[in-house]
């Protein structure tokens, strides 16, 4: 009985100073120093409507944008989450399919793999390089523009995340879609 | 990429063992002060006192430091079960999260508990601020705080010492131990790109004219103690997939370094409170062995492409990325799978569901050892059986007495830790058969076949190494998975908590006797072997069969 007394006492301090204290503190300090990446790094138009977050995929369907990579969820922001299918399945098989149908991959042009691999939260805001200029085509010429300038814009959004320990170059669909709206 | 890949590896991992020695001195001084009655030391231990009352003020034996341990963990069960189901009437709710089944209140209450974290529902969709801060933020710290706690007591107890208080311990590991180190790991995260807010999720309108709604909210304070305390419970379902709970190869870095930091840190200390730095150097050896094997075997198979597009025009110029986010390189994902069940994390940075079959083995092999450095403090406890075990097989090979720091290691000694360990097999084996058989398993699986079977196994792997990370795909949230993984989890936390206790309490009331030349030394390449063979025998032969069944047969069927 005497335990359960002390551990009440015990767990009125953690959660007073591990709950409140510490949260109310982190919260204060973020929104002083970062308030932008604390506030979720949203993106407004000039008006101050929200256009989505730098750091969440939303979907683009349209030919005149870059597509993301599928999402599992339909890139719900409130909802996340992957296919969780093995890379054995044949679900994944049918939509692979499907995907490179709508891509139009063919064995002389293959798809770069992440166009066709759900990512693991269904927001991954991110595609490879190479998925960028495979899509340049189609989206030079429904924006009627050069398809070499197009591709000079990807390689000014590219960069590798990991600087030196990784080899790998990601673009940005959303900021690389909005530079093209911006021109 | 391979020389960026073996780079990335040995950065994160090295780095971080480097680290964990300053930090295994400070916990050192934190949780053991070598005078905790005069100074500084002596001023927090008063505090501690206060707040704790008058059975914070004597020392207890280890009886009474498990009655206390379970009397705190029952009052955070109860407060959590409390805040869960009433959380559609308290404060903090800003987008209006509904009433919780009772089923899964049960089971999220005993999973943040008892430290493990597997998680049922999805932070985002479910639950309220107040939930996931007051309840389950709450956990993170004092779950993890109860195992900090537990190996000062153990190792006091091995050095020939009273055990101390647990209701000082458990202080000590949150207010000083957790608590500052979270504090900036938080704030690292912020300039990461994690969110700090109260605000409710942010409504957009996406440039093709589609409303998307966005969740966020106080995440980077959770994600940080989810990482520090072996806990792994995500703020968001997808856990640190999720763009706004892991934004970059940056904060991925932080976030792994986050989960092995202190139980690598506890090994240190557990050797400066026993006095023998040399025989925690040896310990700390094989588990990162171990640790560099899991990840290796990871890294490898994980580099094979996605099999389903074998057929398919797409470009097999790159491992799989199923369930993997692009930010954070190839590597990422399969050593996060590694670190999180190696220590009994279970946070995920890539979907172990859409591992291949093969790199899906290696985190299950980490959590079914359970040691190689394991949850915060209990990882180092588990290895102490792995160790009683160890010194008897080794004792009764070379014809003497075996003794374990000047402790003779007796009948009752094994018999206890060899329950703790079988217990653990007992868990798993005994829940993956009962649900394999019946609908309650076979009628929630997302994948067929072995894949199928794999799911269930990792579940209950899942729950009884306190764990937490899982196959998502399994449709968990069901009654049966809620109660038989709940009560799982409960008794794979206290059983190895509360018998590695009575050994000690068992070993004390004997006499110590100085180590001979006739003993095992603790210190050198021989115990090293002892040690990992054990491991090996009784931690993963016991589960050979049922791989065999899972991930071995879908390697066989379908990757070629």
């Amino acid at each position: 009985m005497q335990s359960l007394l002390a551990s009440i006492r015990i767990a009125a301090a953690t959660m007073l100073i591990c709950v409140a204290f510490y949260a109310t503190a982190v919260w204060a300090v973020a929104q002083a120093i970062s308030p932008d990446t604390a506030n979720g790094s949203l993106i407004t138009s000039k008006d101050g409507a929200i256009i989505g977050s730098r750091q969440v995929a939303q979907a683009f369907t349209r030919p005149e944008y870059f597509w993301p990579r599928p999402s599992a969820v339909d890139y719900d922001g409130a909802g996340a989450g992957g296919s969780n299918l093995s890379p054995t399945s044949s679900k994944v098989t049918d939509r692979g399919k499907e995907i490179v149908e709508r891509y139009g991959a063919t064995p002389a042009n293959p798809l770069p793999a992440d166009l066709a691999a759900a990512s693991g939260a269904g927001l991954d805001p991110h595609i490879s390089e190479a998925a960028a200029v495979y899509q340049a085509a189609r989206v030079a010429e429904a924006r009627g523009m050069d398809k070499a300038r197009l591709e000079s814009l990807i390689r000014r959004a590219a960069f590798s995340p990991g600087g030196f320990l990784t080899k790998e170059r990601i673009v940005n669909v959303l900021e690389l879609n909005l530079v093209l709206d911006r021109l | 990429m391979l020389i960026q890949s073996i780079l990335f590896v040995v950065l994160v991992v090295g780095g971080t063992a480097l680290i964990s020695w300053p930090l295994g001195r400070y916990m050192k001084w934190a949780m053991d002060p070598a005078d905790p009655s005069s100074g500084i030391a002596g001023w927090k231990t008063r505090a501690m006192r206060a707040v704790g009352g008058p059975l914070a003020a004597q020392d207890q034996n280890w009886k009474h430091y498990m009655v206390a341990m379970l009397a705190f963990n029952g009052v955070m069960f109860v407060v959590t079960y409390g805040l869960l189901a009433l959380q559609q009437h308290l404060p903090l709710n800003p987008d209006g999260k509904a009433v919780l089944e009772g089923s899964l209140i049960f089971n999220t209450a005993a999973s943040f508990t008892s430290n493990t974290n597997l998680q049922h529902y999805s932070g985002e969709v479910s639950l309220s601020y107040l939930s996931q801060l007051a309840g389950l933020m709450w956990l993170q710290f004092v779950s993890a705080a109860t195992g900090i706690a537990a190996l000062a007591a153990l190792a006091r107890g091995l050095a020939g010492r009273p055990l101390g208080n647990f209701f000082i311990d458990v202080q000590r590991a949150s207010f000083l131990v957790l608590l500052p180190i979270a504090f900036v790991v938080a704030i690292l995260l912020v300039l990461g790109g994690t969110p700090m807010t109260f605000d409710g999720a942010a409504i957009a309108t996406t440039l093709e004219g589609v409303q998307q709604a966005i969740a966020r909210g106080p995440v980077a304070a959770f994600v940080a103690i989810k990482q520090l305390g072996t806990n792994g419970g995500g703020f968001f379902g997808p856990n640190s997939t999720h763009p706004l709970e892991n934004p970059s190869f940056w904060t991925n870095i932080l976030e792994m370094f986050a989960i092995i930091i202190i139980p690598m840190a506890c090994v240190w200390m557990f050797g400066r409170i026993v006095g023998r730095m040399r025989h925690s150097g040896v310990i700390f050896a094989v588990m990162l062995a171990f640790i560099a094997v899991k990840i290796t075997g990871a890294v490898y198979f994980e580099s094979a492409p996605t099999q389903a597009f074998a057929e398919l025009p797409i470009e097999q110029n790159v491992g799989n990325l199923e369930g993997k986010e692009m930010r954070f390189g190839p590597t990422g994902g399969p050593l996060w799978s590694i670190l999180t069940t190696s220590t009994s994390n279970g946070s995920v940075g890539s979907m172990h569901d859409s591992l291949n079959p093969m790199s899906g083995l290696m985190p299950m092999i980490g959590m079914w050892l359970n040691s190689t450095f394991g949850g915060v403090g209990v990882g180092m406890i588990n290895m102490f059986l792995y160790i009683v075990v160890g010194v008897f097989i080794a004792g009764m090979m070379i014809g003497r007495t075996p003794e374990y720091l000047g402790w003779r290691v007796e009948a009752r000694e094994v018999k206890f830790a060899l329950f703790a360990l079988l217990a653990h097999g007992l868990f798993i084996l005994g829940g993956t058969a009962i649900f394999a058989a019946t609908p309650w398993g076979a009628d929630t699986l997302n994948n067929v076949g072995p894949h199928g079977f794999s799911e269930i196994l990792y579940e209950f792997t899942s729950s009884a190494a306190n764990n937490g990370s899982g196959f998502e795909g399994l449709g968990d949230n069901t009654v049966p998975w809620n109660l038989a993984t709940g009560i799982v989890m409960l008794l794979a936390r206290f059983i190895p908590i509360i018998l590695p206790l009575a050994i000690v309490g068992s070993l004390s009331a004997k006499r110590r006797s100085a180590e001979s030349s006739g003993t095992l030394g603790v210190e050198g390449g021989v115990f090293a072997t002892m040690l990992a063979a054990t491991i090996v025998v009784i931690g993963a032969l016991t589960f050979f069969p049922a791989a065999t069944l899972g991930p071995i047969a879908e390697h066989l069927i379908y990757m070629n």
